[in-house]
Order: structure tokens, then C-alpha cells, then sequence
């Protein structure tokens, strides 16, 4: 018991770093823009699809992650520029309403064009070590690795980067930032195209571990969601903590429950959290 | 004067319209027939929708859990009684809709905007999951099917429904509804729901209990929803989890901005725009139709805010 315990942990925690890939780029999205990204899992599907048309393609895993974290970057700036930009200065509502028109638009292209059947990502190497009695592939390891080094990138693009300095400022008074000469339009597209790859890059990660298709995004943007306003939303950490959390929780639930009941914990967190910190969990109360 | 010219136009259009439809099973092929009947159902939904989104402010993205809930209710109510009894299908649909509404209201209330958009929609995820999965009460995947009740008044007389007064049923159910929703919207409560969309800070600054206003907005809202859920459960005679899925909120929605927000004809003209529109579209596009739907929905949202009965909203509501 002790060890299926300790296996669900470390589920729970690679899970969690997907899930926190996913959910930064839609509370950056949100955090600057004031734009809730209803196409988020779509975004995230596709780039999964991408990733899947380079492999058969090239045969390259990494050639795949790069291609499909670009192509959809380019997209999602497509996308900004088509129908956000019309909508800026309206209410917040209305890009609820775009985002989710989008997402349609999105998802039915995804099952015309691919079909209905699932597909594989082969995973880049398939090593497996021993955890305690269960053989564990080694891949599942990496993607958190790599989700966690995306997001540190991320940080520290933020933090130092002139550009990231640039998308602070603007977060704060995009007024302001205009005024002292920083191009706020492209900083705004180039927001969406980030969040957009990010989106892109934890499809094609998570791709092995599941088939990839046309309805994949659904679950994602749902759970990114919860993450997101449990997290405190437009935190960055927050949602990080938030995601690693719920998803460490849904694990341990899976222990007893079919994984499909265990969805009903992180529904409860949030319920929690809407009746004692409606602010967000991880955000640090303002007095 | 001007008002009562308004008020003497407003009921002989309603008259028209309203005989209009009821003609229209008479003289309509089987097909259309049904169409005419669906659009009514889902035009009520999107009307109840229309309370929350376009007079209170509130965009839920969940009405699907309300209608859901409606529509299982009345099941289990006609699979456990036997003969099955409208009346009773459609006190249990409406007491599920209510309860759930209440539930969700308690909580979702306390947030505003995007956030009660966001609430609202894994609300209703919550239910589908809980209604997926707990396959002994619900059927689970497969949903439940069960008898159409006959249109009886116990002691009196009791007929089973044929697709005509089916039909006329529903018409009179939607009817009622429009003029309870319209008086609703016009009452002074009414009028707080729409000072809450227009601003909330300085109604609560008023002496308006908010909270309480918004809570009554959901359930009334939810409560029509379920009555929708019911009349479907009628018309289709099953109940499937695909109609508590939030998808069904998103079309919601779509038909609300489609036919123009806070009008209450709005929504409805939106519903039975977006449904011709599935029907023209799909024999083109197959299943693939929201593809192109897609694209009109976000075309409307950038170019016409106002739906496309927007321009008239003062003429119509009066």
C-alpha cells in the first residue's frame, strides 16, 4: 500500500508538470491580456497533432517538439491578430465568447482532418527502471523535467530578458508602457504566441503517455481552469503549486476510485476553495 | 398614449406569431413538424439563459447542468410511476433543475465576470461526470429511455399526445414562460438585475442586497432551464449525459449572441437561426458544420455585439 502510495506521488507529480506547462501559459495569457483563452485545449491538441505529422515525417521526437512549439506559436499569433485585436478594450466577456468560437473552429478542423481514430506519439526512448515493484519508464521523468525547465526558461525571461521586462511593465500599466516607448501591440501577440507554443509543447510531451486526439483538449482546458482560478488567477506560481497539487490528489483518489471518479476531487478543491479563499489558494492574502 | 400603442402592438404581434405556430403542425410535412417543436424547447432554454447573460450581466457557461437535470428528473419520474403522469415528470424535472440552480447559485454568486463563467462551466462538468459515471441510477453512457406520458388532468380525461398536440403543448408551455420571463424582466426586480449588469458597485451602494438579487436571478433562471429539459425529455422520450455535456452550454450561448443579448426574442430568433443554420449547413458540411458556425459566431462577436435583433431591442421590449 505504502508503495502504491509512492508511485501515485510520483504520477501525480509528472502529471502536475504538464498540467502547470499547460495552465502558465493560460494564466500569462490572462495575467496580460485580460484574455481568458477558451481555445487553450485546442491549441494544446494541435500542437500534439503537429508533433505527431513530423514524427511520421522525420522520425525525430525533439525535431517534432520544436516544429509543432513553433507552428503553433505562429498560429496562436495568427489568431491574436485576426480576432483579438478587434476586441480589445471590450469587456473581458467577449473574448470568452471569441476564444470559444475559436475552439470549435479548432476542434471540428482537428476531427476533418484527422479522423476520429487516436494516434500514437512513439515515445524517444523507452528505457524503464525499477520503482519498487513496478518497472518505470524513464520518459515520464523527463517530460517533468523538461515541463519544469520550460517554465523556469519562462521565469527567467521574464525576470531578466529585456522582452520579458517589457511584458511586466505592460502587465502592470499598458498605458504607461506605451508611454515610455515600449510597442505594446507586438508585446501583446507576442504574449499569445508564447502561452500558444507553451500550449503546443506540452501536447507533444504528454502525447505518448496517451493517444492524441481530436477531443483531448477538452479535459486539459477544464483541469487548466480549475488549476487556474484555485492557484489565484493570473499567478504564475499559484497555478504551478495549484496544478502539482489537484494532480497529486486525483492520483492518490485513483487509488481507490476509476480514474474517470477521480476528477470529482479536483471539482471538490475548487469547491473549497470558492467557499474560504475565493482569491486562490496559493496567492498570499493582501491585507 | 405612446406606451399604450406599444402595448396594443406588442399582443397582436405576440396573437400572430403565436397563431402562426399553432397553424403551423397543421399545414407543415413530419419533418418540419418536429424542427418547429425543437426550436420552441431550445428557444426556452436560450430565453432562460437570456435573464443571466443579457439582464443580470452573469455569462454562464453551464445552463447545460440546469437543462440536464431537468430532462433526468422528469425520467426518473416517468420510469419510477406507472402510468407515467406528466404533472409528476414535470414537478421532479423542475424540483432537480431547482436544486441544482440552488447549489450552484450559492457558490458561483460570490464571483463575478470570467470567473462565474468559469465556475459555472465546471459546475456543470461536475454533473456530466457525476451523470456519466453513476451508471446503476443514470444509465450512464447509454442514458435512459422511457415513455411520452399522456396529456391527462387526473379525473377528468386523459389522452396520449400525438405529434400535433404535442406540439401545441409545448408551444403553450413556452408561451406561458415567455410572458412569466417578460413580466420578470419588467418587475422592479427585474429592474435591479439589470442595474446589477449595468453597475454593480453602486447598486450595492443603493442598499441592494446583491448577492441575494444574483442567487434569484440563477434559480429563476435554472428553473426555466429545467423546464426546457422536461419538455425535451417529452418530446425525445430519452435522456442522454451528451445533453448535461457543456457543449449544450456553449450552443447556449451562441444562440444568445447570435439573436442579440437582453431582448428575450433574441435569443429565441438566435436559437432557431442557429438550428436552420445546422440544417442548411450540415447537408453541406456533414457533421463537420460547426466549422462554419464557428466562424459566424466569432464573426458576430467582433461585428454585431448587438445580435441581429439587437437594433430592435427597445422597439420589442417595450
Amino acid at each position: 500500500m505504502l508503495q502504491a502510495i509512492l508511485i501515485q506521488t510520483v504520477n501525480g507529480i509528472v502529471t502536475g508538470m504538464i498540467l502547470a506547462l499547460v495552465a502558465s501559459g493560460l494564466t500569462l495569457i490572462f495575467g496580460i491580456m485580460d484574455v481568458v483563452n477558451f481555445a487553450h485545449g485546442e491549441l494544446f491538441m494541435l500542437g500534439a497533432y503537429v508533433g505527431v505529422l513530423t514524427l511520421a515525417a522525420t522520425g525525430d521526437f525533439w525535431l517534432a517538439l520544436v516544429a509543432a512549439t513553433l507552428l503553433i506559436a505562429l498560429l496562436g499569433a495568427a489568431i491574436y491578430l485576426t480576432t483579438l485585436r478587434p476586441l480589445l478594450g471590450r469587456d473581458p466577456l467577449t473574448t470568452i465568447l471569441a476564444t470559444f468560437g475559436i475552439s470549435l473552429v479548432l476542434q471540428n478542423y482537428a476531427l476533418w482532418q484527422f479522423g476520429p481514430v487516436a494516434r500514437k506519439i512513439q515515445e524517444p526512448f523507452t528505457g524503464q527502471f525499477t520503482l519498487f515493484y513496478l518497472s518505470y519508464p524513464w520518459y515520464r521523468l523527463v517530460i517533468a523535467g523538461l515541463s519544469a525547465a520550460i517554465i523556469g526558461a519562462l521565469w527567467l525571461f521574464l525576470k531578466f530578458g529585456t522582452f520579458g521586462i517589457w511584458i511586466r511593465a505592460t502587465t502592470q500599466d499598458r498605458l504607461m508602457a506605451q508611454a515610455m516607448g515600449i510597442p505594446v501591440p507586438w508585446v501583446l501577440t507576442a504574449v499569445f504566441a508564447i502561452g500558444s507554443g507553451m500550449a503546443a509543447a506540452s501536447g507533444v510531451l504528454f502525447g505518448p503517455l496517451v493517444g492524441v486526439n481530436h477531443a483531448m483538449g477538452l479535459d486539459w482546458i477544464l483541469k487548466a481552469f480549475i488549476v487556474v482560478v484555485v492557484g489565484g488567477m493570473g499567478s504564475l506560481g499559484g497555478s504551478i503549486a495549484a496544478s502539482i497539487f489537484v494532480s497529486l490528489l486525483e492520483a492518490y483518489a485513483a487509488l481507490w476510485v476509476s480514474p474517470a471518479q477521480a476528477v470529482i476531487v479536483s471539482f471538490v478543491v475548487l469547491i473549497l476553495t470558492l467557499l474560504f479563499r475565493p482569491t486562490g489558494l496559493f496567492v498570499p492574502t493582501v491585507r | 398614449m405612446r406606451d399604450r400603442r406599444h402595448a396594443v402592438l406588442f399582443w397582436t404581434g405576440f396573437a400572430v406569431i403565436l397563431a402562426l405556430l399553432a397553424v403551423a403542425p397543421l399545414v407543415l410535412p413530419e419533418f418540419w413538424r418536429r424542427f418547429l417543436t425543437e426550436i420552441l424547447i431550445w428557444g426556452l432554454l436560450a430565453m432562460s439563459s437570456d435573464i443571466l447573460i443579457g439582464y443580470t450581466g452573469l455569462v454562464s457557461f453551464g445552463h447545460s447542468a440546469f437543462f440536464g437535470l431537468g430532462m433526468y428528473g422528469a425520467a426518473a419520474a416517468l420510469l419510477a410511476t406507472r402510468p407515467p403522469s406528466l404533472w409528476l415528470a414535470l414537478l421532479c424535472g423542475l424540483l432537480a433543475a431547482a436544486a441544482v440552480a440552488a447549489f450552484v447559485a450559492y457558490f458561483s454568486t460570490r464571483l463575478r465576470d470570467i470567473y462565474f463563467a468559469i465556475t459555472t462551466l465546471i459546475f456543470s462538468q461536475i454533473f456530466y461526470v457525476v451523470i456519466f459515471t453513476w451508471t446503476d441510477v443514470t444509465g450512464g453512457e447509454n442514458g435512459l429511455t422511457f415513455r411520452r406520458p399522456p396529456l391527462a388532468i387526473p379525473g377528468l380525461f386523459s389522452m396520449p399526445f400525438t405529434a400535433t398536440s404535442l406540439h401545441w403543448f409545448v408551444l403553450a408551455v413556452v408561451a406561458g414562460s415567455y410572458l412569466v420571463l417578460r413580466r420578470i424582466t419588467q418587475s422592479p426586480f427585474g429592474m435591479v438585475l439589470q442595474s446589477i449588469r449595468e453597475n454593480e458597485a453602486r447598486t450595492r451602494a443603493i442598499g441592494y442586497a446583491v448577492e441575494r438579487y444574483k442567487i434569484v436571478a440563477v434559480m429563476i433562471s435554472g428553473l426555466f432551464a429545467g423546464l426546457a429539459g422536461v419538455l425535451y425529455a417529452c418530446q425525445n422520450q430519452f435522456a442522454a449525459p451528451d445533453f448535461v455535456f457543456f457543449l449544450v452550454s456553449g450552443e447556449v450561448v451562441i444562440y444568445n449572441v447570435m439573436g442579440g443579448i437582453g431582448t428575450l426574442v433574441g435569443p429565441f430568433v438566435g436559437a432557431a437561426f442557429f438550428l436552420l443554420l445546422r440544417e442548411g449547413l450540415s447537408r453541406f458540411f456533414t457533421e463537420f458544420y460547426l466549422i462554419p458556425v464557428g466562424f459566424i459566431f466569432i464573426a458576430m462577436v467582433i461585428f454585431m455585439p448587438q445580435g441581429v435583433l439587437g437594433f430592435a431591442r427597445r422597439w420589442l421590449n417595450r
